[in-house]
């Protein structure tokens, strides 16, 4: 174990909060996933720009007040790039990601169950070639782990006033367009 | 109670409330959200019963030990959580093979789990390459204002949009 029993703990409830919150979204559905990249369901936009904006205020809130610090993941910019790429196409096809996906196993879906024994091979076939990608795409354009704020020097709050701006847009357009289709 | 037990609730409502869980999450053990390399670690660990010595010499393995950490716990958690909501509002009759897939591939089960197989190793090996997925990345490195959960958001829809257009071409032409 590698941490406390209390952190495991946490880890479980955060965790079913998670998937009860994936499962009652219906970000779990095969139809709902493959229907967002075709244009016809937006439950999975919806869903993350507003966790984006509601979680990001607050985590920033938080940092300001010192109760946490960010955990930025570095900008491989080649590596999240094509890596993204290649994601996008395995969600496409599967209709999952890993969380849903699990989440849908656990629903009793058959295909998230195969899915996942996938995800744990392609998990497998990456650690196999990544001494290799080390030295290659994943050194290739790094710029850290940096912030959108760090990297354009525009301050944090002025951001995320644009940010909830353009994303309040951004669902304007999208209910509007899911009026006139009827949806 | 009557809302536990409701099928689906809106999209702006779990989405706000994910966001929410972020600030339990950061709170408390001062993580970001993530479940792809929980994924991994088992995968691993899965892989140590049959050669450990490979996997324990492995770099990547070196670097992400799979042991049973929080973020394991929370995938743990995430099924759980998913099947007990999925037991309260009694949603769980859908279709073997839903939606846009059997209106284009038709209704084998065979076909579409061999593809669902290979769909998820294609999905997790873009997730390791790209250092996390759609929670660790496209939600949690997004809320951080991370230049690489921007990236990766954008770089999955791009790609998404593209590959749906393709595979379902016939699909959409009819309909």
């Amino acid at each position: 174990m590698a941490d406390p029993i209390g952190k495991l703990v946490l880890g479980l409830i955060t965790g079913f909060l998670f998937g009860f919150l994936l499962q009652k979204g219906q970000v779990t559905k095969y139809p709902v996933i493959v229907g967002q990249f075709l244009l016809r369901d937006f439950t999975v936009l919806k869903t993350m720009l507003t966790a984006v904006v509601v979680g990001g205020v607050g985590v920033y809130l938080l940092k300001a007040f010192g109760l946490a610090s960010l955990h930025v993941k570095p900008a491989q910019l080649a590596a999240v790039a094509v890596g993204g790429l290649i994601f996008g196409v395995g969600m496409t096809v599967l209709g999952y990601c890993p969380g849903t996906g699990v989440a849908a196993a656990a629903e009793g879906k058959m295909d998230a169950i195969f899915g996942v024994l996938g995800m744990m091979v392609g998990a497998l076939l990456f650690a196999e070639q990544f001494a290799y990608f080390g030295r290659t795409i994943l050194s290739w354009a790094d710029l850290g782990p940096v912030t959108v704020p760090q990297l354009t020097g525009v301050p944090v709050w002025l951001i995320w006033v644009a940010l909830a701006i353009a994303v309040a847009l951004v669902f304007r357009l999208v209910e509007s367009y899911e009026r006139r289709r009827g949806v | 109670m009557r809302y536990l037990r409701m099928k689906k609730w809106s999209p702006y409502v779990t989405g706000a409330l994910i966001g929410v869980l972020s600030w339990f999450a950061f709170g408390s053990v001062d993580r970001p959200i993530g479940v792809s390399t929980a994924i991994s670690k088992t995968a691993g660990m899965v892989e140590s019963t049959v050669a450990g010595d490979h996997v324990s010499h492995n770099a990547y393995f070196t670097k992400f030990r799979p042991s049973v950490d929080w973020e394991w716990m929370l995938v743990v958690g995430l099924a759980l959580g998913a099947f007990v909501s999925s037991r309260l509002s009694g949603d769980r009759r859908a279709e073997a093979v839903e939606g846009p897939w059997r209106a284009r591939f038709g209704a084998s089960t065979r076909v579409r789990h061999a593809v669902a197989f290979l769909g998820g190793v294609v999905l997790m090996f873009g997730a390791r390459l790209a250092g996390g997925c759609t929670s660790g990345h496209g939600i949690s490195g997004s809320l951080q204002l991370a230049v690489s959960g921007w990236l990766f958001f954008a770089c999955v829809f791009a790609s998404g949009l593209l590959t749906a257009s393709l595979l379902f071409r016939k699909e959409k032409a009819r309909g």
